[in-house]
């Protein structure tokens, strides 16, 4: 499978205070693949996601996205040319509701201005009314569409995630980057989750990069896995490979095993 | 939803109609006037208070430059008195966009601080150069419709609730809108938002713009009613006045502006017969209602309606 690379990460380094969390950190990911980013706690991997979305800033490196440096592109921006996330503490919009939520992912694509919003222009009722519908198609995807209308803190945590991630979806990624997507799930959901996720890939064609500590899951549904280990890559390859690389095994459970 | 909105918007417009007519007592529609006036800076506020997340306690500023450059428009360099106001406007918007870009960089309380000076600036300015300077300046002319110019209580009356309504349309539809979704995203997760696409600082001075659109257009409408001004008027008593209420009315419903301002304008009113203890029985019940009432009254009126319903 030769198929091409959507995300490079270069060189990437980032230190809070005296402590280097990230050094020199190189990663690709490909088009298409579900790929995971493993380690232990602390290892780093949530700070490279939020380099990698640009809420927080490198020290040195380059994170390359299509061929196009982001190195200039704050949040917003980044989000606007297809790369969104979710997060391992949920940061949903909690007091409104899910269709809501979801219409939130989608409101760039369709952005007008105050006066017309006041004035409720046609245009403006049309692109909401779109919005709505297409919202609505993604909820039916997480089988969500009968809850539309509840406040999305009311729901409990699984249905959380899937909000959250129905928002991620709603502003069309090409890469989605999910934090630790089945925490706090159940054995069922996970499975549920990672069904999702697959179909997310398949579906959508969008690609996936994955922070998770459910190395069933992780296992299961990726193509490709990147160890971090102390803010440094230490293995990377297929599951099979990773599953039996003497490194990782060693930074999961210790030396003296 | 929507259709309660436009359900009470009716209701409410109808009200307005009968007031006058019923109370035919001066004093009652002057009151009527001021909390139009009042209504229409807490609107703005409310907006960018319960639906950005902003704080702002430097409304008065806004609502001073509306006042006095439409004063000074119509007055000194004789423009009609509806292009004043209109140009009045449009000065304070552009202000507020100078003072948006760096001020909602900040957040909560320094927010609340870089507002605050603000609005003092503006109250000094006028101290020192407005005309008359601290004993202001009279004359300024009243605002006339094609030709036609409001002398009575029962016009202006009129005229400023038919502006309120027209501002409270335009809002819900506003905060309704996927931009108010967008707002409401804002003030749900900063972090969530941004990842999603949503352009913050863009969305957040636009709500700044716009309080500063209805302060400023209340200020206009303030000074050709009473067609006096000083600066004492929008000091920062004024901001905290407006401040209460929107605190007072509640943030989370846009009739928060309309009731806070009905009650902070008529309690003073009210309390006349304490004499000089006013002041003290004004702070006490305030005090009061915001210990038992803090989400505002009108979370406290809609819940009793339903319960009232229910029965």
């Amino acid at each position: 499978m030769a198929s091409e690379v959507i995300l490079q990460v270069i060189n990437v380094s980032k230190s809070f205070g005296g402590l280097r969390v990230l050094n020199n950190v190189n990663l690709s990911v490909k088009k298409g693949n579900i790929h995971a980013l493993i380690g232990p706690n602390g290892a780093g991997k949530t700070t490279l996601l939020n380099i990698i979305s640009g809420l927080e800033k490198s020290d040195n490196g380059e994170i390359v996205f299509k061929g196009k440096s982001l190195r200039r592109l704050s949040s917003y921006k980044r989000a606007r040319i297809g790369i969104t996330r979710t997060f391992q503490n949920l940061e949903l919009f909690s007091d409104m509701t899910v269709i809501e939520n979801v219409m939130a992912g989608m409101y760039f694509k369709r952005e007008s201005g105050f006066i017309a919003s006041g004035l409720k222009l046609r245009k403006v009722r049309k692109d909401e009314k779109d919005i709505a519908n297409r919202s609505l198609q993604i909820l039916d995807f997480f089988e969500l569409s009968h809850k539309k209308d509840e406040i999305a803190k009311n729901l409990p945590i699984g249905e959380q995630r899937l909000v959250e991630l129905a928002r991620a979806i709603a502003s069309e990624p090409e890469l989605i980057l999910l934090d630790e997507p089945a925490a706090g799930l159940n054995i069922k959901e996970t499975k549920t989750l990672g069904i999702l996720i697959q179909k997310i890939r398949q579906d959508m064609g969008i690609t996936v990069l994955l922070i998770d500590h459910d190395m069933e899951l992780v296992m299961k549904i990726c193509d490709f896995i990147t160890v971090l280990n102390f803010g440094e890559v230490i293995a990377e390859g297929e599951p099979i490979v990773i599953q039996k690389d003497p490194k990782v095994i060693t930074a999961y459970l210790g030396e003296e095993f | 939803m929507k259709k309660d909105n436009a359900l009470t918007i009716f209701v409410f417009s109808l009200l307005i109609l009968i007031f006058p007519l019923i109370y035919k007592d001066t004093y009652l529609l002057t009151i009527g006037i001021f909390i139009g006036i009042n209504a229409l800076v807490a609107i703005g506020l409310t907006i960018l208070m319960g639906y950005a997340g902003q704080i702002s306690i430097g409304q008065a500023g806004f609502y001073g430059i509306g006042a006095y450059v439409s004063a000074i428009l119509s007055l000194y360099f004789g423009l009609p008195v509806l292009l004043s106001m209109l140009l009045a406007i449009v000065v304070a918007c552009i202000v507020s966009i100078f003072i948006a870009i760096p001020a909602l960089r900040l957040k909560g309380h320094y927010l609340a601080v870089a507002t605050l000076g603000f609005g003092e600036i503006v109250y000094l300015i006028l101290n020192e150069w407005g005309p008359g300077g601290p004993s202001g300046f009279g004359d300024i002319p009243r605002i006339s419709l094609f030709g036609y110019t409001f002398t009575t209580s029962y016009e202006y009356f009129y005229f400023v609730w038919s502006i309120v309504i027209i501002v409270m349309i335009f809002s819900f539809n506003l905060i309704n809108s996927m931009t108010g979704k967008a707002l409401k995203a804002i003030h749900g997760s900063e972090t969530a938002s941004a990842t999603v696409g949503i352009n913050i600082v863009k969305l957040k001075i636009k709500v700044f713009i716009l309080s500063a659109f209805y302060a400023s257009m209340a200020g206009a409408i303030y000074a050709h009613y009473v067609t006096f001004l000083s600066p004492s008027s929008f000091s920062l008593f004024y901001s905290v006045m407006v401040l209460m209420m929107v605190v007072v009315g509640g943030i989370s419903n846009l009739w928060g502006g309309v009731v806070g301002a009905f009650i902070i304008t008529i309690l003073p009113e009210l309390l006349r017969g304490f004499k000089e203890l006013d002041v003290l029985v004004y702070g006490i019940i305030l005090t009061i209602a915001l210990l038992f009432v803090r989400k505002g009254f009108v979370p406290l009126i809609l819940e009793g309606y339903r319960r009232w319903l229910q029965k």
